[in-house]
């Protein structure tokens, strides 16, 4: 499982991004997308274009995580947002590994089956599937955590809403999330 | 460059905190990578904003005299250079509006972290609130939980505009605000509220959920309560009009 993670200020100023891998069942957190290392960007197109139907889904879910929010078939990419009360958008495009193998029970849902997307066998594994419960636990807490710091950079009397988030700290604490829940 | 700073820096933590050997190991390499790498401060207690508890002042109060001191500088500060009273009062609001957007974060995150749901008394069980949707929830919000943030105590009233020429008006009444308890107003100026300030923060909260508006305090003295303020929260259009769609999309 390979995942991509931004920040959008209201403004849809993105202020934060990371790539990074899976660090359950063996993995070692390295990112592997489908695209090519020349055609990354492909995952900033993707991610944006969910901004509509996060943007639709917003105003009738007044929850903060509004769960998984789109899938984009052909790269087999699954969206889930999280809307901070103030307006930021945090954003996590997850894609499941390539792998080939006949289990297609797991992928019981009609957007796995078109996507053409495969899964691996061991259910338990967050990265199996990407729209089971499990799945959306983990984001869940992921995003929780993320919000912590993220309020603690918006409480700094020198950080605009609208600014980059640079700390360094921040993206450890970013990494130890996903480390931890992803 | 990076040796002699380092080392002061390990002098420094090394000089208010006796550490043991293999504490002082971890010490040497925490702080190489990030301020090698970007040149960020740590401070010498290697504890950044992102290694404090936002909770850990949740019940600590400030004195009143030093805020009063603080909030009296702020007024005299934003005085400067300013051409009249509206300019002033527009200032107290811009000094207020960034402090709304991050008080809504905050009351989010205590409201979430704890899990007697302090954020709103309706609300019992232990799921994290939900973002405001609606005009009523906001103010409610602003009224309740936003109040007893700042001032420990909920507004005192919530009004609408009995007017139908300004269906988009709110009041929001304080009978003793708490930044003008200290301040007494020149009479050339009495149409001066510093609850200005307050009218920002609540704007900032409005933006910051979605709902554009304009928030300005006004003096309404009773009898009983010499200094209340009005708070005139005004909603713009595009609020009004998502107002009625998710009225009849039935979203509470």
């Amino acid at each position: 499982m390979s995942y991509y993670f931004t920040i959008l200020s209201p403004t849809d100023t993105p202020i934060f991004n990371i790539a990074f891998g899976t660090s359950k069942g063996g993995g070692d957190g390295i990112a592997r997308f489908r695209f090519p290392d020349t055609a990354q960007y492909m995952n900033q197109f993707i991610i944006h274009s969910s901004l509509d139907i996060v943007e639709e889904a917003q105003w009738t879910n007044g929850g903060m995580y509004l769960k998984h929010v789109d899938t984009y078939p052909p790269a087999a990419a699954y969206i889930s947002a999280f809307l901070t009360p103030s307006g930021a958008r945090f954003l996590l495009l997850h894609q499941p590994p390539q792998l080939p193998s006949g289990n297609a029970s797991l992928g019981s849902s009609s957007l796995l089956g078109a996507s053409g997307s495969t899964t691996r066998t061991s259910s338990s594994s967050v990265a199996a599937n990407p729209t089971s419960p499990q799945t959306e636990e983990a984001v869940r807490q992921f995003m929780n955590e993320i919000y912590e710091s993220y309020v603690k950079s918006a409480m700094s009397p020198f950080y605009k809403q609208g600014m980059e988030i640079r700390s360094p700290v921040f993206r450890s604490k970013v990494t130890a999330a996903g480390k931890k829940w992803l | 460059m990076a040796a002699p700073r380092h080392s002061a820096m390990l002098s420094i933590s090394n000089a208010s905190t006796p550490q043991s050997t293999s504490s002082d190991k971890t010490q040497v390499q925490q702080p190489q990578s990030p301020a090698g790498t970007s040149g960020l401060r740590v401070p010498s207690n290697r504890k950044t904003i992102y290694d404090r508890h936002l909770n850990r002042s949740r019940n600590a109060e400030l004195s009143r005299a030093s805020f009063a001191y603080l909030f009296g500088e702020m007024v005299s500060y934003a005085q400067r250079r300013v051409t009249g009273i509206q300019d002033l009062e527009k200032r107290l609001n811009e000094q207020g509006y960034p402090l709304g957007l991050r008080l809504l974060d905050l009351l989010f995150y205590r409201a979430t972290s704890t899990s007697s749901s302090a954020l709103s008394s309706s609300s019992t069980s232990s799921s994290p609130p939900n973002r405001p949707l609606r005009i009523l929830t906001l103010l409610h919000l602003i009224h309740g939980p936003l109040w007893r943030l700042l001032f420990q105590r909920s507004a005192d009233a919530l009004e609408h505009s009995v007017s139908p020429d300004t269906p988009n008006e709110y009041m929001i009444t304080d009978n003793e605000p708490l930044v003008n308890t200290y301040i007494s107003v020149p009479r050339e100026m009495s149409m001066l509220n510093c609850a200005a300030f307050v009218a920002g923060i609540i704007e900032g909260v409005c933006d910051g959920c979605g709902f554009e508006a304009k928030v300005s305090a006004h003096n309404q003295p009773t009898e009983m309560w010499p200094s209340r303020t009005v708070f005139l929260v005004r909603f713009g259009d595009s609020v009004m009009e998502r107002e009625k769609v998710l009225e009849r999309a039935g979203v509470k």
